[in-house]
This record gives structure tokens, C-alpha cells and sequence, in this order.
């Protein structure tokens, strides 16, 4: 198929309709307001809804409520917007309600600047809101693979019954690359079942109940365990990753997003002066591909590894645990919406060599 | 022998936690009532809220959800643009409605969401035991307001009936108690009236009913009522703010 130029944001939304979502709530902000804003236009053409919401509370509690009632909903929304999502997130994690919720990331804290950052790492991955709950996180580096992912996103929020986050810098959302169609758009008819769903119990059947309160707290620790359960399934199933060039490499540079680019970069720039370099990439930062991580680090070759970040070192504390002391970890990263250059970034790998 | 009085099939076979006299028994009972009688039981999607009420999903035999302090307009939103043909109603109490859930009413209102809400003020906190809410009225004793709620201090009770009926998307707003057979009957009707409209597709609806919360008013049961009529109605006088089947007569 021939390939197609298209903006993040655009393509995120128009992979969320491909991918049988017909059901939107959003509230505008930069860096994702193109996602709103082409859903307004697309999603009635297909028969789907799109609604601007009076603020991200309200959109999240919106999805919520689709969600409930059997939908493929998704809301989208940027750093401080989704801060406002994240009660609705532990809502919908305790009553096990899938959707899919794409944060743009900008930099903070509080207002912070409208451009990209990736300061929202550990509230995407430890749970902003509150209660013991997960997200399956995907952090797509390019827009195609937004675009593949999309699909894959809410068919394992539907799977597991929980939210599942598409964490993109703000980069990514609002540059253009050439991306292929690869999958065939699904219909909203082919849809899995959800008997779990309010749609009315037609005097039929007993009353189907969305709720995340369990006031006994025996009650609450079973339902707690149980989602406990389906969180180490998560972890053993749904791990993604990739590596580039970590083979026999002298320094692993381990990034998300834009900042895995730049770290390609780097390890361009390193190889020119004659110095092996890798790219550990995870995919999923929830589920984190510890043991990958760790056995790649393993490798007699390798002497460093460098996590690159567009924050102040988040994923890092996640690079340590799964490398677990046997090689030294260093980071580097600018933060509010600097991004790191692939000079800076094959700096710190020589300083990490001791070069 | 005749039945003269049953449960409502609107209601589950489960006793309520409420407290004796408390008036969301009735209120429970009179929207039970009604979608037994218009019949749609069997396509009605309640959201309950985050008060004394929250477990008003086990007590309506319908499907329902639970939705987060405030948001119930919100939740109802999402549902019945899914579902337009289902009816959805958002059950709320004064502090989930009027304190921490005033953008989502307001909003689910301006929009002309096709669902109805029904609206229970009893002037307090009741769930959390008895704080001031936002209704509560001036010189009316809460545990955050020991010597009264003082108008220079915490402002005085917001009326939402009021509030909401300047909104063009409200197609039908009263304000009815439950203090009397009669206060019932009236209540009845108006709740009626307002699913019938939902029904019907007119617009946003909403039933302000004025209730007791004898637990933490500290009163008797029978005192509350009285309290109620003395003390609330002349600050939340009843009837109907807003009606759109009065501009067509
Ligand atoms: C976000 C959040 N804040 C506070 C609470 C605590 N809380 C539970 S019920 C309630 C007040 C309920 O009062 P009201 O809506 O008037 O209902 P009533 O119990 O009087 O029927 C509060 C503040 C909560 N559950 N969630
Ligand atoms: S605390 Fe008040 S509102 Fe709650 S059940 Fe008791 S009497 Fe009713
Ligand atoms: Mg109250």
C-alpha cells in the first residue's frame, strides 16, 4: 500500500476510528488538540460520537460511562489535562473498564510550557490516582508505530478489562512522517461481546452493576487480589521491546519516544568514532521489560549503560531495577520541553566509558 | 384479599442500609414506581453517586453504575450518547450535586443531555456525618459549622433548581418534598413527568427533592419533617422553575 503523510495527532485519532473506536470525549490542549479537533470532524461521518467536554474530569467520567455501556471509547488529553483524568483513571481501573487514553506529554510541572517533555513517566506507570491499579502503557517512537499500536491497544483494553495509555511526547504528536495502513479498519460490529455492560437489562436478566466500591474490606482485598491476578497476566503476556544494535555493544543507551531517535543518533555519532553502541527501546514502560533489559546488560561487551530521558531521570529508576547492579546506569536529559542533542547524548555515554 | 400495597418491581429484593425516617426510602420508592409504570425498567441505566445514596445500585432493579463524587451527569453523558434510545437517570445527593459535581450538572444541563436527574437536598453532608454542604442553610449546625453556618464566613445555600432553570438546554426543573402523602403524590407526578420527557426527547430534566437527614440534623423522624417544612421550603420554595410543554400552550 502506498504511503501516506500524516501529523501524530491526526493519525492517532484516524487509527483510533480504523481500529472500531466510535466514541470520543475530549477537552482541548496543546500539544493534542488536533485529536479532538479531527475527531469532530470524522467521527460523525462514521456514525460515531464526539463530544467536547466542559474539562477533562468530565471527559474521563464520560468515557467512563461509554465504556460502562459497552462502547469502544478513548478520550485524549496533555500533561496537566490528564493529571485532571487521573480519579476517573483509578475509577475505571476498580470497576475494570476498558479504554484507551493518549496522553501528549508537554513539560511541567503545573502549567509548564507547551512543549514536548516526558515528565508524566511516573505518573503514566506508578498510578497517579489512587489505589493499588495498572496501566498497559505504549510508548510509540515514530507514528507509524502509533498507528500499529492503536489497534492493539484497545483490543487489550477490552482482553483485560482495563485502561490502557498511549504515551507520546509531544514530538510525536505533532510531526509528520509517511505511514502505511497496515491493518484492515475494523467494524464496530465485529466487536467482542462485553455481557458485563449496562445496556438495559430488557426484564431479562438480572441488573448489570459498574461500580468500584467494595465497603467490606475483605471484600475489597479479594477484588484487590483478583485484580492483582490480572496485572501479573499483563506482565507475562503483554512486554514489548525492541533493540538496535545491542549485540556486542560497548555502551546500551535505553530510551522511550523521541529520545530512542536521538539515542540512534548517538550511537551513529559513537560508531564514527569507533565505539559499538546499542538502543534498548521499551515499547510497554507498563509492563517494563526488566529481564530483557537485564539480559541484554549482561553481555560481557557492554561496560555502561545510559538511560536518555526528556526529563529529569524517571525511567531510570526502572532501568536500574531491571539492569540490578551488574553494570553502572547513568542518565542524561533536559526536561521541560529541551531536548537533548545526540552530541549531548554520545557525551554522556563517553563520560560513562570513562572517555 | 386484595394487595393494595407491594414492593415496587422497580426495587430489588434487598433492605436498605438508610436510616429509620430518613427520606431516601421514599424518593427511592417513587422513581422505582415510575419506571415500573412507564414500563421501562428493562431499558433504564441509573448512575448513583458518592453519598448516602451510593448503594442505590443494589437497591434499583436496573442496570446501573457507580460513578466518582460529583460526576454522576458525566457518567450519565457518556451512557446516553451511547444509548440514546435507553433512559438514564443520575441520582445525587446536595454535596455530590451541588458542592463537588456543580461543573458536571451544569454542563450535562447547558448541553440539553437527554437524561433526568433526580436531585435529593437534605441540606447536609449525611454520608460523612453531617458536615456543612452548600445548601445547608444560614445559622443550621454541622460539624464543620459548630456555631451555625455563618453567611459572612461560608456564604449562603445555593439554589440549583433556580440555577439550572436559566439554562436553555433544561427542559423541565420542580422542586417538591416528601413531607406529606400529599408532598408524595406531587413528587410523583413531577418525577413522572420529567422521565416522560426523557422519553420523549426534550432535554435535560431534573427533580429537586427536599429530604430529611434526621441522623444528623439530630432530630426525630417526625421532628425533621416538620424542620424541613418550616426551616427549608421558605429558602427552597417548591415548584416548578422551568417547563418547556408551558411555552407550546
Ligand atoms: C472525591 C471525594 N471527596 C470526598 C468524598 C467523601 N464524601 C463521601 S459522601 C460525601 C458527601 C455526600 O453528601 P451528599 O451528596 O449531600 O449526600 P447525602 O449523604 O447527604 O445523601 C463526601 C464528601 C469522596 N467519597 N470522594
Ligand atoms: S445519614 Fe441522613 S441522609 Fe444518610 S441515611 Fe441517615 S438519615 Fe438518611
Ligand atoms: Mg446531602
Amino acid at each position: 500500500m502506498a504511503k501516506e503523510l500524516w501529523k501524530g495527532n491526526e493519525a492517532i485519532a484516524e487509527a483510533a476510528i480504523r481500529a472500531g473506536c466510535r466514541c470520543y470525549f475530549g477537552y482541548p490542549i496543546t500539544p493534542q488538540s488536533e485529536i479532538p479537533e479531527y475527531m469532530s470532524l470524522h467521527m460523525p461521518k462514521v456514525g460515531g460520537v464526539f463530544l467536547q467536554s466542559e474539562s477533562e474530569i468530565a471527559a474521563i467520567n464520560m468515557v467512563y460511562g461509554a465504556s460502562g455501556a459497552g462502547a469502544r471509547v478513548m478520550t485524549s488529553s496533555s500533561s496537566p489535562g490528564v493529571s485532571l483524568k487521573q480519579e476517573g483513571i483509578s475509577y475505571m481501573c476498580g470497576a475494570e473498564l476498558p479504554g484507551v487514553i493518549v496522553n501528549v506529554m508537554r513539560g511541567g510541572p503545573g502549567l509548564g510550557t507547551i512543549q514536548p517533555a516526558q515528565g508524566d513517566y511516573f505518573q503514566a506507570t506508578r498510578g497517579g490516582g489512587n489505589g493499588d491499579y495498572r496501566l498497559i502503557v505504549f510508548a510509540p517512537a515514530n507514528i507509524q508505530e502509533v498507528v500499529d499500536l492503536m489497534q492493539e491497544a484497545f483490543e487489550l483494553a477490552d482482553q483485560y478489562r482495563m485502561p490502557v495509555m498511549m504515551l507520546l511526547d509531544g514530538m510525536i504528536g505533532q510531526m509528520m512522517e509517511p505511514i502505511e495502513w497496515k491493518k484492515p479498519p475494523v467494524s464496530p460490529d465485529d466487536l467482542p461481546e462485553k455481557p458485563w455492560a449496562t445496556t438495559g437489562t430488557k426484564e431479562g436478566r438480572a441488573p448489570n452493576i459498574i461500580n468500584s466500591l467494595f465497603i467490606d474490606p475483605e471484600a475489597c482485598n479479594v477484588h484487590n487480589k483478583r485484580l492483582e491476578e490480572k496485572y501479573r497476566r499483563v506482565i507475562e503476556s503483554e512486554q514489548r521491546y525492541e533493540t538496535n544494535d545491542t549485540d556486542g555493544a560497548e555502551v546500551i543507551f535505553v530510551a522511550y519516544g523521541t529520545p530512542a531517535r536521538l539515542a540512534r543518533a548517538a550511537a551513529g555519532l559513537l560508531e564514527k568514532e569507533g565505539i559499538k553502541a546499542g538502543v534498548f527501546r521499551p515499547v510497554t514502560v507498563w509492563p517494563y521489560p526488566y529481564e530483557a533489559l537485564h539480559e541484554v546488560s549482561l553481555q560481557d561487551s557492554v561496560k555502561a549503560i545510559v538511560t536518555v530521558e526528556m526529563s529529569t531521570g524517571q525511567m531510570v529508576d526502572d532501568v536500574r531495577i531491571g539492569v540490578n547492579g551488574v553494570k553502572p546506569v547513568s542518565f542524561i536529559g533536559q526536561a521541560g520541553g529541551v531536548i537533548p542533542t545526540p552530541r549531548e547524548v554520545a557525551n554522556a555515554a563517553l563520560k560513562a566509558l570513562g572517555r | 384479599m386484595a394487595i393494595v400495597y407491594r414492593r415496587s418491581k422497580g426495587l430489588t429484593d434487598v433492605e436498605t442500609h438508610y436510616c429509620p425516617g430518613c427520606t431516601h426510602g421514599i424518593i427511592h420508592r417513587l422513581v422505582a414506581e415510575t419506571l415500573e409504570e412507564l414500563g421501562v425498567l428493562g431499558k433504564t441505566i441509573g448512575v448513583a453517586p458518592v453519598g448516602c445514596s451510593v448503594f442505590a445500585y443494589d437497591y434499583f432493579n436496573c442496570d446501573m453504575q457507580e460513578a466518582a463524587h460529583g460526576r454522576a451527569p458525566a457518567v450519565a453523558t457518556g451512557i446516553k450518547r451511547v444509548l440514546p434510545d435507553k433512559v438514564v437517570f443520575t441520582y445525587q445527593g446536595d454535596g455530590d450535586l451541588a458542592a463537588i459535581g456543580t461543573g458536571e450538572i451544569t454542563h450535562a444541563a447547558m448541553r440539553g443531555e437527554n437524561i433526568t436527574t433526580i436531585f435529593v437536598n437534605n441540606a447536609i453532608y449525611g454520608m460523612t456525618g453531617g458536615q456543612m454542604a452548600p445548601t445547608t442553610l444560614v445559622g443550621q449546625r454541622a460539624t464543620t459549622a459548630p456555631l451555625g453556618r455563618d453567611k459572612s464566613h461560608a456564604g449562603s445555600p445555593i439554589r440549583i433548581a433556580e440555577m439550572l432553570a436559566t439554562l436553555d438546554g433544561a427542559a423541565y426543573i420542580e422542586r417538591v418534598t416528601v413531607t406529606s402523602p400529599a408532598n408524595v403524590m406531587k413528587a410523583k407526578r413531577a418525577i413522572k413527568k420529567a422521565f416522560e420527557l426523557q422519553l420523549e426527547g426534550r432535554g435535560f430534566t431534573m427533580i429537586e427533592v427536599l429530604s430529611t437527614c434526621p441522623t444528623n440534623w439530630g432530630l426525630t423522624p417526625v421532628k425533621a419533617l416538620e424542620w424541613l417544612n418550616e426551616n427549608m421550603i421558605p429558602v427552597f420554595p417548591l415548584g416548578v422553575y422551568k417547563d418547556i410543554t408551558k411555552k407550546e400552550a
